[in-house]
């Protein structure tokens, strides 16, 4: 009886750390989801990529678009700025895509048509449309705020988080809730399955391929696919780079007529 | 704008034209050479060489005594050369053209340009250049740079809508704002309705006229003297996107006549205004008002120049529906000076006090955005008159698009801006190979 009380404090006190260890490993809901956010769509204050856009058509034919896409983030997690400068199809080539993201207001969107001079603004409430015809939504480009969903905790498995996330304002959205997988390593969001009101599996978007670079985990490899229409797109990032002192003045309407060096290649 | 009208009226040309652009297209069609010299040329030199080869028909859907039944019929190729010498950025495109309506071979240059940043805060763009600015959706007030409305009539691509400056633009970029100037040696107008394509309404004759009665024009050609200039200071505070813009120069349609001819003739204007656009209610919304002080005639007492004008132009679009956007605009003409302009005008075509104008666009995009379905309407309730363009444009593959459209003019009465077009009315369709 001696050592009992020695032995339940040293149970509780093991028991305590087990349980408060275990409450350290798995971080709160809210963490995983700013981490991921800012993993996905923050890295480094600014980027560049070469993206080579694949679509499929759910009757096999193909289409390309290839563009380069600057941005630069004002306030990490918060407001940003992207600068997407095409090179191909022929049609729509000079032609760019400039986006002012806001957090608590409507984005900002402008649109250069080089054949007119015309700079174009663009009504863009609707961020679930499809970014220049291909299965990626504008959201999937710019991302969707962490707010806009509720996000639970609906599994761990040894190298993901698994989040379920359900629209605040439903009738905004297509989807009735999507679940997404996020790396523990990175805090990269690996995978995200799409489910409508029926409850059918509809959408999903991936990265097929991740690298480090400068130090930053980055999706180098995406797709998305149209289960319904059996449709897909896949995007290709070359020459990825963060961190190249991007200035603030690119996004204006000086660069749209005038496309900076950092796209010209 | 044609800038070498190459042998008119020599149909002997045409031929031998056109069989260059058909031996050319299936070498583009069948050219995966032709894809690795561009790549070739951008590895290495930096030059960008692209284009795009089109045919284009059209006919009229009722027939003008003076006129054509063919409304557009044409073959053209477009190139398109930009080198990059990291300083600057030199620019070439041209049209080849071979049009079956005018039975004319045309060279049209559409941009040769050089521009460069001389200073951290200044941009240069020297050459001839495509200029826009404003609000508008095809209803322009400051934006004072030459249209070509023939084009824009019958058919072709947006693109020939806006015709190019002989222009120096300098551009700086201060703190407080952006400001351009545009400076034109010699005035570069619009490209009008005369009666060589199009019958228009002529109020000498008292009724529509074509091809039996094209007016000259009394050109303006005096180097630095008959000259242009553009000014816009622009600002944007965090998403509202302020305008200035002061114009001096000329009307950019021949709005007066010489009695010595006659002859039509560029009256002197001047134009002040400014313009705001911003983001409302999940959509896009702008207001541009300007004053076209008609140099030739403020009293307003001229009968042979047109009067000083007060334009406004507000408008609102948004996304109705998932890839269905909507606009409408509203634009008025108020005409200074009535008093003085009522007591010469004819009063079988006297214009309003006001011009009331009402446009409508609607854009669908089916089939992962490669079919855009459009409707753009212009509907006057003070003229009675209107004009329907319904379109669409198919891209086949990432070569190949085809096109085609309506273009529908009404009215109640012949004198009026539309009006006077009915005859005019179209059907036409296109087939472009982009390379």
């Amino acid at each position: 009886m001696k050592n009992f009380i020695p032995s339940v404090i040293g149970l509780t006190v093991l028991l305590w750390v087990a349980i408060g260890g275990a409450v350290e490993a798995a971080p709160a809901v809210d963490e995983i989801i700013n981490r991921a956010n800012l993993a996905a769509y923050y890295g480094g204050d600014d980027g560049r990529a070469d993206v080579v856009m694949t679509i499929t058509d759910s009757q096999k034919r193909t289409r390309t678009k290839e563009f380069v896409i600057l941005r630069k983030d004002l306030k990490d997690g918060g407001e940003q700025n992207f600068y997407v400068y095409f090179k191909k199809p022929s049609d729509v080539r000079k032609m760019v895509f400039m986006v002012h993201k806001h957090i608590d207001r409507d984005d900002d969107r402008w649109m250069y048509l080089a054949k007119l001079d015309l700079v174009k603004r663009i009504a863009g409430s609707d961020k679930r449309t499809s970014f220049v015809g291909s299965n990626f939504f504008y959201e999937d480009v710019s991302g969707r705020g962490v707010e806009e969903d509720l996000h639970e905790l609906v599994e761990e498995t040894a190298k993901e988080y698994v989040l379920k996330n359900t629209p605040k304002n439903p009738d905004e959205v297509e989807f009735a809730s999507y679940t997404v997988w996020i790396d523990k390593q990175t805090f990269l969001p690996v995978k995200a399955v799409y489910f409508d009101r029926e409850g059918r599996k509809y959408r999903i978007v991936e990265a097929l391929e991740t690298k480090m670079i400068q130090g930053f985990p980055t999706v180098v490899k995406s797709r998305v696919q149209d289960l319904l229409s059996g449709g897909e797109t896949v995007s290709d990032f070359n020459n990825v780079k963060y961190n190249l002192g991007l200035k603030e003045k690119i996004f204006t309407e000086r660069y749209l007529r005038r496309p900076p060096k950092e796209v010209r290649k | 704008m044609t800038v070498i009208s190459a042998n008119n009226k020599k149909p002997r040309f045409l031929p031998v034209l056109l069989i260059g652009l058909l031996l050319l297209a299936p070498a583009i069609v069948n050219g995966g050479g032709l894809e690795d010299f561009q790549t070739g040329l951008s590895d290495n030199y930096r030059t960008e060489f692209n284009g795009f080869v089109e045919a284009r028909g059209g006919s009229r859907l009722q027939t003008d005594p003076n006129q054509n039944d063919a409304s557009i019929g044409e073959l053209r190729m477009q190139l398109d050369l930009s080198s990059d010498f990291d300083w600057a950025i030199l620019k070439f495109k041209g049209d080849l053209l071979g049009d079956l309506v005018t039975e004319e071979a045309e060279a049209d240059l559409r941009e040769f340009n050089l521009a460069f940043s001389p200073l951290e805060m200044m941009d240069v763009k020297l050459g001839r250049q495509v200029l826009t600015w404003g609000t508008g959706d095809l209803l322009f007030i400051n934006d004072l740079f030459p249209k070509d409305w023939e084009s824009f009539f019958i058919g072709r691509d947006d693109e020939y809508l806006k015709a190019p400056s002989d222009a120096l633009k300098t551009s700086f970029f201060l703190d407080a704002f952006d400001l351009d100037l545009v400076y034109v040696p010699l005035f570069n107008g619009s490209v009008y309705i005369d009666g060589s394509r199009i019958s228009y309404w002529s109020g000498m004759q008292g009724g529509v006229v074509g091809e039996n009665f094209i007016f000259v024009d009394d050109e303006r050609n005096r180097v630095f003297r008959d000259d242009e200039v553009h000014l816009r200071l622009a600002k944007n505070v965090s998403g509202l996107e302020l305008g200035v813009y002061a114009y001096h120069g000329f009307w950019k349609t021949p709005e007066g006549v010489l009695m010595a001819g006659p002859k039509l003739f560029y009256p002197g204007m001047a134009v002040g205004g400014a313009s705001l656009r911003t983001t409302m209610l999940g959509g896009i919304t702008n207001l541009e008002i300007g004053y076209y002080d008609s140099l030739d005639d403020r009293e307003g007492t001229d009968p042979l120049v047109r009067n000083s004008e007060l334009r406004l132009l507000t408008g609102f679009e948004r996304e109705l529906a998932r890839d269905l956007t909507g606009g409408f605009q509203y634009y008025l003409e108020y005409m200074q000076d009535y008093d003085e302009y009522e007591q010469t005008a004819n009063p079988a075509s006297m214009k309003d006090e006001f011009r009331h104008l009402l446009t409508v666009r609607l854009t669908k995009l089916l089939m992962n955005q490669n079919l855009r379905l459009s409707l753009f309407a212009y509907y006057s309730p003070s003229d009675e008159d209107g004009y329907l363009r319904p379109k669409f444009n198919y891209k086949v593959n990432d070569q190949l698009a085809i096109d085609g459209g309506l273009n529908w003019f009404f009215g109640a009465e012949e004198h009026t801006f539309f009006g006077q077009f009915e005859d005019a009315s179209n059907i036409y369709a296109g087939i472009r190979w982009n390379f």
